[in-house]
C-alpha cells in the first residue's frame, strides 16, 4: 500500500484541454472518489496515474517515488474497468491467475509445455493456485472458476474483475466506473463488496464515477470535476453541507441544492421572492446572489418563502413537492414526510423556511455568510424577478 | 403468389449458378472414373458403364510421384501460413491499436501493396533468389510469399473490434507488447486467424505461376505443377488418371473450404463476448 500524489497534472489532446493543473494527493489506505459528470476529465487523470496515458505536465508519484515514466507494469498499480476487460477464452481461474503469472514466473518458466520441466515452476504455479483460491474464496467465485466469462453473469463477471486485481496485492486499486454496467440490486451488493475488499486489504482506493451517490456512500474524500479541474476535494458530508461552489452545489446530492434568484437588500440581509431572509452576507446592498438551500432544509413554516406546489412525488417513506416561486418562477423542491406532503396538494401555496443555506456570487462562488436571529419579513424593495 | 413467385425465381437463379460452378468439377470427377474409350464417346453420361476408377487413380499415384506432389504442397503452404500469420499479426496490432507517427501512411501503403499484381515483382524477386542462390529449394517458393499484406489488412480489421480495455487489462497485469500480441490478440483473433489461414491454404496450394517459375525439380514441384508435368509426360494421352490428379490435388481444397465455414460461423458467435 501507498500513497499517492498527483501533482499539476496537465493533458491535451489536439486543441482540447482535458486536464488543466490537477492537483491530488491521496493517503495510503485512502478511498478517494473523482466526481464528475462524463467528459470532465477523470478517466483520463486514472488513466495518466495507471501509466496508460502519458500527461504532458505534471508527475505522478507512488510513496516516495516519481513513477510518470515508468510503464503500467512496473507501476504496481490493478485497474478495474468498467467493461471489467476479462479474457474472454480464459477461464475465470487463469483470468485471475494471469497477473501473478506474469510477475513470479520467468518467461521460460511460461512457455507451455517446457516451462512445466524447468526447476521451480511447479513450486511457483503451485504458490499462484493457492493465491488465486484465496483470491476468489471471499468473492464467492470458487465454484465458477472453470468457467468462461461469457458464461457468467454481470455481478459474476464484476467479481472476477474485482478478484484479478486484488490477487497481486497492489499499491492501490484504480476503479473506472466499475459499477455502472449493474442494475439497481447489484450495484448495492458490489458496494458492499468492495467496502469489505477495502476494509479487509486497507487498500489505497481511486473510485471514478459519475454517480453522487456511489462516492457519497464510499468515499472517505470526494473529488468534484468538472472542465478537467478540480472544482473541491472534501470529505461526502462537507461537500454536501459546505459546497465551494454552485456547480458543485448542484452536481452533488439527489434532487440537486435549489438555487433560489436573490439579492442583498438594502439592510445587508438577503431578498428573494419579495420576501427578506435571516441570512446576512459582506456583499454590497443590491448585489444579485444565488441562495442555495437543499430539499430537505425547507420547512413549511408560518412565514418565509412563499411557493406554489405543481406536483407531487411520492417516494415511499417521503415525497417530493415541486413547487414555483411566484415572480421568478424558479423551480423549488422540497423534501417532506409523505404525511405531511399530502397536506399540500397541487394547486394550494405554501410557505417555507429554510433551516440551512448557502450564499453563492453571481459568478458561482460561495460566500461568506452568517444566520440571523430574526424573522421572516417583507421586503422593503417590491418583489424580485 | 407474387412472394412465392419470387422466391421460387431466386432459387432457380441460385440453382443456375450453382450448376455453373460445379460443372467442371462434376465432370473432372465423372472423367476421373471412366475408361479411355468412354471419354470422348459421342454421349454424355455421369457414371461410366464399365468402371475405370481402380485404373485411373492407380496411375495417377504411380505414374508421377503423386504424394510427393501433395506432401511438397503441404510443406510449401503451411510454411508460408506461419511465416504470414508471425508477422501479420504483430504488424496488425501495431496498425490497430498502437498509437505512432506515420501509422496512417503505412496503412496507406499496405492498402495499396494489395493492389500491386504478383507479376510485377517476379523478375526482381528471382533475381534476388538466384544472387543468394536459393533458387529451385523451398525456400525459392516460399520467402517470397512470407508477408501477406491481405492478411496484415484483415487482422489489422479484426483488431479493432477488440475493445481498448482488454490491452489496457493486459497492460496493468504486466504484459508487454509482443505477449499481448500472442496472449491477448491472437486467442481472441482465432477465428478470423482460421479463416485467414483457410483462404492462404487455398491461394498458395493453388498457385502456379510463381513455383513454375522458382523450382525445376521434380520432387519439389507442388500439386499443379505436378498435374502440368504429368500432362507433358503422359503427353496427353490418358485423360482419365490425368483428372484423377487433379481430383486427389482437389480434395485438399475441399476439406479446408468445409473448415473454413465453420471457423467462420464459429467467428460469429465468438462476437457474443462482452
Amino acid at each position: 500500500m501507498a500513497s499517492v500524489d498527483l501533482i499539476g497534472i496537465g493533458k491535451r489532446f489536439g486543441a482540447v484541454d482535458v486536464l488543466r493543473d490537477v492537483t491530488l494527493r491521496i493517503a495510503d489506505g485512502e478511498f478517494l472518489a473523482i466526481l464528475g459528470p462524463s467528459g470532465c476529465g477523470k478517466s483520463t487523470l486514472l488513466r495518466i496515474l495507471a501509466g496508460l496515458e502519458g500527461a504532458d505536465r505534471g508527475e505522478v508519484r507512488l510513496g516516495a517515488e516519481r513513477v510518470d515514466r515508468l510503464p503500467p507494469k512496473a507501476r504496481n498499480l490493478a485497474m478495474v474497468f468498467q467493461s471489467y476487460a476479462l479474457y474472454p477464452y480464459m477461464t475465470v481461474r487463469q483470468n485471475i491467475a494471469l497477473p501473478l503469472e506474469m510477475r513470479r514466473l520467468s518467461a521460460l518458466q511460461r512457455l507451455p509445455l517446457l516451462g512445466r520441466l524447468l526447476p521451480g515452476t511447479q513450486l511457483r504455479r503451485r504458490a499462484i493456485a493457492e493465491d488465486v483460491a484465496a483470491a476468489a474464496e471471499p468473492l464467492q467465485l470458487t465454484h465458477l472458476l472453470d468457467r468462461r466469462p461469457a458464461q457468467l453473469s454481470g455481478g459474476q463477471r464484476q467479481r472476477v474483475a474485482l478478484a484479478r486485481a486484488m490477487v497481486r496485492h497492489p499499491a492501490a486499486f484504480l476503479m473506472d466506473e466499475p459499477l455502472s454496467n449493474l442494475d439497481a440490486r447489484l450495484r448495492t451488493e458490489a458496494r458492499a463488496e468492495i467496502m469489505a475488499l477495502r476494509q479487509r486489504l486497507g487498500a489505497t482506493m481511486l473510485y471514478v464515477t459519475h454517480d453522487q451517490a456511489e462516492a457519497m456512500a464510499m468515499a472517505d474524500r470526494i473529488a468534484v470535476m468538472q472542465g478537467g479541474r478540480v472544482l473541491q476535494l472534501a470529505p461526502p458530508q462537507e461537500l454536501y453541507d459546505e459546497p465551494a461552489s454552485l456547480e458543485v452545489a448542484r452536481f452533488v446530492g439527489s434532487p440537486p441544492m435549489n438555487a433560489i434568484p436573490a439579492r442583498i437588500g438594502a439592510d445587508g440581509r438577503i431578498e428573494a421572492a419579495g420576501v427578506s431572509l435571516p441570512w446576512r452576507s459582506g456583499a454590497a446592498p443590491g448585489t444579485p446572489v444565488t441562495f442555495g438551500v437543499r430539499a430537505e432544509a425547507l420547512v413549511p413554516a408560518a412565514q418565509g418563502l412563499p411557493a406554489r406546489v405543481e406536483r407531487l412525488e411520492r417516494l415511499g417513506a417521503e415525497a417530493l413537492l415541486h413547487c414555483a416561486l411566484p415572480g421568478s418562477g424558479a423551480a423549488l423542491v422540497v423534501r417532506l414526510d409523505t404525511a405531511e406532503a399530502g397536506a399540500h396538494p397541487p394547486g394550494t401555496t405554501l410557505r417555507l423556511m429554510p433551516a440551512r443555506a448557502v450564499i453563492f456570487d453571481a459568478e458561482g462562488k460561495r460566500l461568506p455568510a452568517t444566520r440571523q436571529q430574526g424573522a421572516v419579513t417583507a421586503s422593503s424593495e417590491p418583489a424580485y424577478g | 403468389m407474387a412472394d412465392r413467385l419470387g422466391l421460387l425465381l431466386r432459387h432457380a437463379l441460385l440453382l443456375g449458378g450453382a450448376a455453373v460452378m460445379l460443372a467442371p468439377f462434376v465432370l473432372m470427377l465423372s472423367i476421373s472414373l471412366k475408361p479411355p474409350g468412354e471419354i470422348f464417346a459421342p454421349e454424355f453420361r455421369l457414371l461410366p458403364l464399365q468402371w475405370a476408377a481402380v485404373e485411373n487413380y492407380t496411375a495417377a499415384f504411380t505414374k508421377v510421384p503423386l504424394l510427393r506432389f501433395l506432401l511438397n504442397g503441404f510443406i510449401v503452404t503451411f510454411c508460408i501460413f506461419v511465416a504470414q500469420a508471425v508477422t501479420a499479426l504483430p504488424m496488425a496490432y501495431a496498425l490497430a491499436k498502437l498509437r505512432w507517427r506515420g501509422r496512417d501512411t503505412a496503412f496507406l501503403l499496405v492498402l495499396a501493396a494489395l493492389l500491386v499484381p504478383p507479376q510485377v515483382p517476379a523478375i526482381p524477386l528471382y533475381i534476388a533468389l538466384w544472387q543468394l542462390d536459393l533458387l529451385n529449394t523451398y525456400a525459392a517458393i516460399i520467402l517470397p510469399s512470407t508477408i501477406s499484406v491481405f492478411g496484415i489488412f484483415l487482422m489489422r480489421q479484426f483488431f479493432r473490434t477488440v475493445p481498448d480495455d482488454l490491452i489496457a487489462a493486459a497492460r496493468m497485469d504486466g504484459l508487454g507488447e509482443f505477449a499481448i500480441v500472442w496472449r491477448i490478440m491472437l486467442p481472441t483473433a482465432a477465428p478470423a486467424l482460421a479463416a485467414f489461414g483457410c483462404l492462404s491454404f487455398i491461394w498458395n496450394w493453388n498457385e502456379f505461376f510463381w513455383p513454375y517459375i522458382a523450382v525445376q525439380d521434380e520432387h519439389l514441384m507442388t500439386p499443379p505443377l505436378g498435374i502440368a508435368f504429368f500432362s507433358n509426360a503422359e503427353a496427353g494421352t490418358n485423360w482419365g488418371a490425368l483428372m484423377a490428379a487433379a481430383t486427389v490435388t482437389t480434395a485438399p481444397l475441399a476439406i479446408a473450404f468445409l473448415l473454413a465455414s465453420r471457423a467462420f460461423v464459429r467467428g460469429v458467435t465468438m462476437t457474443g463476448i462482452k
